[in-house]
């Protein structure tokens, strides 16, 4: 039934091998599921290998088939229609920007040596996951677009279908909820604030 | 020739720098800045590394289930 010749087949093949963990990788951090990763990659792979022809440069493959991903996942969404309260982030109560560096470098903390090093060696990878997973939506869609597969700010707009500025709003705001979470994931394991009760927010 | 920045207008830039969004003459500006500044560079290194921690969580070894769906596809349609 295909008319897809052999070396389109082995071009996405090669691509795909190439790629495939870094796109489970990303349906992990976006549905926060197993399952519903393993079927959103496999309902993505399934679309880009049926519209493998619309694809003019080659070169492209890799932005596209995220682009694929990334919509199949808002679709999947708003079919479940689940909203929940995540909206609401965007309006931001306490808005203040947050910036580890900054907290690191408060001269009330007693770090030996380099504290940003020091907090960097001692975050877990899962520390990290879990910090974007938290991330409500529309900030964790942004800071993994950016983030985990370098979008220029035009590209994931345009892929959203929202202005620039509002990606770099919610990009900013995504990245300072980040290092808020990976903030208190460190005070948490009792590396941040010597501990002191309350002190770390 | 443009001014020197001072610290605060580069961290407010800062990671719009590291995007590379910003045009060229302010992204010269603060590649400047850094070369002289500790501070900011400092700042700037801890930004990177924090990305690339980030940006390994997207990288995660897909399972033999979803290697075997991708080969179906591939052989039905
Ligand atoms: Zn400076």
């Amino acid at each position: 039934m295909t008319s897809i010749g052999k070396p389109l087949r082995s071009f996405f093949e090669a691509e795909v091998e190439r790629l495939l963990d870094r796109l489970y990788g990303t349906a992990l951090r976006l549905t926060r599921d197993r399952t519903d990763a393993e079927d959103l990659v496999a309902d993505t792979l399934a679309k880009a290998w049926a519209k493998l022809t619309d694809l003019r440069d080659r070169q492209a493959f890799e932005k596209w088939v995220f682009r694929i991903l990334v919509n199949s996942f808002i679709s999947e969404r708003r079919k479940q229609r689940i909203r929940p309260h995540e909206v609401s982030a965007e309006a931001g109560c306490g808005d203040e920007a947050f910036s580890l560096f900054e907290k690191v470098h408060q001269p009330f903390l007693l770090w030996w040596g380099n504290p940003e090093q020091a907090l960097l060696d001692k975050l877990l990878r899962e520390d990290i996951e879990s910090a974007v997973e938290e991330l409500p939506e529309e900030f964790r869609l942004v800071v993994i677009m950016v983030e985990l597969w370098g979008l220029s700010y035009a590209e994931a707009a345009d892929t959203l279908d929202v202005p620039v500025g509002t990606v770099r709003s919610r990009l900013n705001r995504g990245r300072s909820l980040l290092q808020g979470a990976l903030w208190r994931q460190a005070g948490e394991a009792g590396l941040a604030c010597g501990n002191a009760k309350g002190g770390v927010r | 020739m443009t001014r020197d920045l001072r610290c605060e207008e580069v961290i407010d830039k800062l990671l719009e720098y590291l995007d590379q969004e910003l045009d060229g003459e302010t992204d010269r500006a603060l590649a400047r800045h850094m070369e002289t500044c500790r501070a900011c560079f400092t700042r700037a290194e801890f930004e990177r590394k924090l990305r690339a921690r980030v940006n390994e969580t997207g990288k995660v070894k897909a399972p033999e289930t979803l290697r075997r769906r991708v080969r179906a596809i591939l052989d039905h349609y």
